[in-house]
This record gives C-alpha cells, structure tokens and sequence, in this order.
C-alpha cells in the first residue's frame, strides 16, 4: 500500500469521524501525541511504525493481509487517550495498536484494549504500572523506568560520586514514576537527597525553584519530566549560575530540548538515560540507512516504533491474526527486530533491557558515553 | 538572607509579567463587563510574532540588541493590537447588548480558534528564539549571592514603563478621559458625543499591547513557547486581576506583583509542589474579606 493510499484513508478519517474499514484489511492503530505540546514524539511513532507496515506491506503483507494503519491522537492526555481507544476498538475494529507514547495514556487506554481482546505494544512507555496489573495483552519494547532509575543512580553514586542530589518531577505518571525509581536506588545506595521537589507541567518559570536548588548546593540535579519543561528548566538553572550536573531520562530525547532551552549553550553537559543507540544494531542498518535516504532521521523512538510493529506482526502472523492468541504467543518466544532480538517476560517486560548513559554537547547533539 | 532576596527578584519579574497581563483582564471587564478568556491566547500569538520579528531583522543582517529588541517590540506590538482590534470587532461587537453569557461563550471560542489557527499554522512543535541578551549583575550578600540577570533587568524596567505610561494616558489624556467617562456610564457617555464603540475597541488594543509586551518579554527571557503557553499564564494573569480587584488599573498591577511574589517565596521556602493552592488559597481569603479585590470599588446595583 502506497503512502498516498494511508494518507487519503486519514483524510478521510479526519473528516468524517470514523470510518469502518473493510475486513480484508489488518486495522492497526498507531497512537500518540500526534498534536499538542508533544507531537514531536508523535511524529516519531508514526514515522517508525508506517515505515515498517509499508515494509510489511511489500512483502506481502501478514500472511497476505494488508497492514492498514490508523492514526489515533490522545495529545498524552489520559481522557483523549480513553475515547481515542474506545475509537480504535468500536469503529476502526483495530486488532493490535502500537502506542501509546505517554505512560499516563498507555495506562488507563490499556483497560479498554483487554477488553476488547486487542494487543498492545508500546514503543515508549516506561512507567512500571503499565505492565505491572498483570493485563495479558501489554507489552512494550523498551525498558521500565526502575531499569532507568537505577541506570542514573548508580552512575550519579559510582562516576559523579555526588553527595547532595536534588531530585524534581513534573508530577506527571511518567515524571513522577521515574524520579521515584531513581530515588528508592539512590536511597538504598545510602545517599539521601536534599531536595524532592515538584513543578507544574506547562509552565515556564522555574527561577523560585531554581533558587532553592542553589540554596541547597546541589551537584546533581535529577529530573523525571519531559523536554518542554527540562528546556526552561536547565536554562534558568545556568542563569542563576548553577553548574550543577542536570539528569534526566528518555523523556527528553528529541532536538526540540535544544530549542525550548533557547540554545545549545544551556544544553551541554546535560545527561540523559535512554536505551543503547537504537541506530546501532546491526540488524537494522538498512532501515537506518533508508529512513536517511528518506529525509528522516531515525532519532528517538523512530525505531523503537518500527520494531514494535514487527512485534504485532509476528505476533499475528503466528496466531493467524487473532490478537489474544497473538499476545499468547509473545509471552513464550522471540521476535527478530530492527533492534535486535526481543524477548518477553510474563508481564510482558524486555527481559534484557539496555539503558546507558548519553550526554548532550554545546552543538544540541547527544552521543552515548563510554560506561 | 541571599536566598530570600533571589526569590524577591524572581517573584518581582514573575508578577510584573502577571501585571502586565492582568491589565487586559481587567480594562475589558471595567469598560464591557465581560471577561476576555482569549486574551491568554493573544500573548500566546504575540510570543510567535516576537519569533517571526527576530527572525525577519535578522534576515535583513540586524544584529545589534537594541534596535533588534525596539524593533521586535515595536512589530510585535502593532501586530498584536492589530489582533486585539479584529478579536472585538469579529467576536464581541455582533454581541453588544446580549446577556453577558454569550459574551462568555463567544470568548472561549475565540480561544479555541486562536490555539488551532496557531497549531495547524505553526505546527505543534516547541518552538525557541535565540538568547538574544545573556550575562547578569551579581551582588555579594553574606556568603551567598543574588543574581540579577540582565534580561531580568530589562523585564523589570520595561514592564514598570509599560504600566508608567498606561496610567498617563489613563489618568491624564484626553482618551483616557473617555474611556474612564466610558466606563462609568456608556450611555451617558455617547450622549455627550463620545464614540463608545471606539473606545470599547481601543482599550482591546491597550490591552492586547500590554499583552504584546509581556509576551516580547518573557519569550526573550526563556526562549521556548507553543501554541499552548497562553493557557496557564493567563489563569495566572486573570487571578491577579480579580486579586487586586477586576476593573482596576493599579489593581491588576498590584494583583500581578502579589502573586508573583507570594509564587516564588512559598516555592522557594516551603514546596513547589503546593504554590499553586498557596496561590489561590490567598485569593480566597482577600475575596472573603474584601469581596471586590485589594483596589476594587464595589459594584453599586443601580434601581
């Protein structure tokens, strides 16, 4: 199926509403922040995911079935998410969704997929919650924050060897979840933070906070949030003349952390936990190098998306398209991805997962570092 | 001691933009009596429009600060107003005389339509504009320090001219005298020749340019906005306005200094996480016991 083909069916989605597809057809929705103050994460998802089904599609689709896939927003708001779902599963009769990408949409959207008996795989989000309520049909192909928690802990304890940590959230499911993971680890390391703070997400003045960090002489500050506030945040940082080490996790991969930092001067240094380069694997150079060839290039979750949708794939290909058989299936074998071999535990985890330390530079680029 | 003058400075800067903000709050609600919920949405445009000057002075190879910032403060002023001027003429005008409802209804589609328009024109991204003045005054005090950033400075002074001049025009020129006449009694006004509709429409201009400046300043200060920034600033601003009480002028600055400051020292002394409930905990009280804001006249129900 051509793009024009996924764009005119989106079109026509948009206008009128819903549309019911026909059954010949396998209905996947791609769901994320396609709008709103995150599209760019969206835009990621499904530049990974429609990338792959077109792959899919060329080879012949699952079992010669067509992937069609259907582009669901929830603007990473938790009450969008729910009626986007509801859509998915009642009127576009999707059997499997790659998505969604903010942990506090995954979550409540979750409920209604088991429901429906459609599987999950989530490129993106890492709160533990997803997975740990036991749903079978959830799955996600990158780590869980406790995982990136500890990442950031013990490089803030064994290579920093920082004493005072100041540990702020956005107060969000994903924010809050990761800052809290990181603490309990830093906790048991035997270091107590001397800050544990939160800030309101969609704001932009941090500068009465900022204050109370240099009050406190903290050498590390931690951060569980996203890029649009972690920019802000680290510039006004810098302008109150901190030099403490700014950490924070994969919400912030995306170059639009430079541009609401106002420059790359107040990004550099700053680290970031975030899985192994996922451009690495050797499995998946030549996805890399057509997503160049493309115009597009392959940062942040872009392929973590595209091998989620091989998961589906698989998944369905092996139950013959039925999505409970499918998650079935997933619990007890491995699927070849652009990311390398991936297998699942019974909640439905990695069991390998592949957090590192990268650092961004004074030219707005980040690169992995050497642990 | 250095800690709690920094969080002084921080909530100044803070409350002079909620101020600055405020007064379009609150120079609509004395002149119509409705409340403007787009004009969080006109900062937010004014916050492009600075983006769109910048990057215009410099494709013509202007460089040096000061003309760069007079030169966007002017564009996107005039801009702004412009759109301030097209807002009551399209949305409120048609509905001159209607129950204040409508009014209300007609504002908050006005917002939706401002925040898409901008989406789809602009795209959803973050978007950033250049440090344009860094560096910062330093000011020993014990063993600690304050630090004055000088685009701090710059938001301080220019927001305190900004209100300087506003109460000149209000207080002392012939077109303040109008709209203060205005907003006593319109009909008694367009009885003694005033064009009421001009005036109505003019003071949506005053207000859209303080909103213009605020948004020149504060995304001079931290460079990212999108389409949605107008949303939380502008619950802040119109808190300030009922704060230091609705229709006053002195009030919404009042108003826009006492939240700002009361934000920054309960986040930097007690928690962060709770200074929004501090803040509108403060509101309720003051409203408890000065029912029509700190300044506010009472409203007297004509029979």
């Amino acid at each position: 199926m051509s793009n024009a083909v996924i764009r005119k069916t989106l079109v026509s989605l948009a206008v009128a509403g819903s549309v019911t597809l026909a059954h010949a057809d396998v209905v996947i929705g791609v769901a994320g922040p396609h709008t709103g103050a995150y599209a760019a994460f969206g835009a990621q998802l499904w530049n990974g995911a429609s990338a792959a089904a077109k792959a899919i599609n060329d080879a012949g689709g699952i079992d010669g079935e067509m992937i069609k896939l259907v582009k669901a927003d929830d603007a990473c708001e938790p009450k969008q998410a729910v009626s986007v779902a509801n859509r998915l599963v009642d009127s576009d009769e999707a059997v499997a969704v790659v998505g969604h990408f903010c942990s506090s949409s995954s979550i409540p959207a979750s409920n209604i997929y088991e429901e429906a008996g459609v599987l999950q795989v989530t490129p993106a989000s890492t709160n533990p919650g997803y997975t740990d309520r036991g749903l079978p049909n959830v799955f996600r192909v990158c780590g869980r924050d406790d995982q990136q928690g500890d990442v950031a802990a013990s490089y803030i304890v064994d290579t920093l060897g920082a004493k005072n940590v100041a540990v702020i959230h956005d107060k969000g499911t994903y924010g809050k979840g990761l800052a809290d993971a990181m603490k309990s680890t830093l906790n048991a390391y035997g270091v107590k933070e001397v800050l544990y703070e939160g800030l309101t997400r969609g704001e932009k003045d941090f500068n009465a906070l900022v204050t109370k960090i240099r009050s406190v002489d903290a050498d590390v500050v931690y951060f569980g949030g996203l890029h649009s506030e972690a920019g802000p945040f680290v510039r006004q940082l810098r302008e109150q003349g901190s030099k403490a080490v700014f950490i924070s996790g994969d919400g912030i991969v995306s170059e639009e952390f430079v541009s609401v930092a106002g420059s790359p001067k107040y990004v550099d240094g700053v680290l970031m936990t975030f899985g192994a380069d996922p451009t690495s694997y050797a499995a998946g150079k030549e996805v890399v190098n057509q997503f160049r060839a493309d115009g597009i290039e392959p940062e942040g979750y872009v392929m973590y998306s595209y091998a989620a949708m091989q998961v589906v794939a698989e998944a369905l290909k092996q139950a013959d398209l039925d999505p409970i058989k499918a998650a079935d299936w997933l619990h007890g074998h491995k699927v070849e991805t652009v990311m390398g071999t991936k297998s699942f535990d019974e909640k439905g985890d990695l069991l390998v997962s592949d957090y590192v330390m990268y650092e961004w530079d004074d030219k707005g680029k980040y690169s992995m570092l050497d642990m | 001691m250095d800690i709690i003058l920094q969080q002084l400075v921080n909530g100044l800067s803070l409350g002079s933009v909620y101020g600055l903000i405020a007064i379009g709050y609150t120079m609509v609600y004395g002149i119509i009596g409705m409340i403007n919920f787009a004009h969080g949405d006109v900062y937010m445009v004014s916050a492009y429009v600075t983006a769109i000057a910048i990057a215009l002075l410099s494709f013509f190879g202007i460089e040096s600060f000061p003309v760069v910032i007079l030169g966007t403060l002017i564009f996107t002023i005039f801009v702004t107003g412009v759109y301030g001027w097209v807002i009551e003429r399209v949305a409120y005008r048609p509905l001159r005389g209607s129950s204040r409802l409508s009014i209300l209804i007609s504002a908050i589609g006005m917002s939706l339509i401002l925040q898409n328009y901008v989406q789809i024109s602009q795209g959803a991204k973050q978007q950033g504009v250049p440090t344009l003045l860094s560096g910062a005054i330093r000011f020993d005090v014990g063993d600690g320090f304050v630090q004055l950033t000088y685009m701090k400075l710059f938001i301080l002074c220019a927001s305190f001219i900004g209100m300087g001049v506003l109460t000149y025009i209000i207080q002392k020129t012939k077109l303040g005298r109008m709209c203060r006449a205005t907003q006593q009694d319109p009909k008694m006004a367009s009885i003694l020749g005033i064009d009421t509709d001009k005036i109505i429409s003019t003071v949506f201009v005053i207000g859209a340019t303080m909103a213009a400046l605020a948004g020149v300043l504060v995304t001079l200060d931290y460079g990212g906005f999108d389409f949605y920034v107008g949303f939380i600033i502008g619950i802040k601003a119109f808190t300030a306005a009922v704060l230091g009480g609705i229709g006053s002028l002195p009030g919404a600055m009042l108003g826009g200094i006492i939240l700002g400051l009361s934000e920054a020292l309960f986040a930097g002394l007690i928690s962060s996480d709770y200074k929004d409930v501090f803040s509108f905990s403060l509101l309720v009280i003051i409203l408890i016991f000065r029912p029509s804001g700190l300044l506010g006249k009472p409203e007297v129900e004509k029979v």
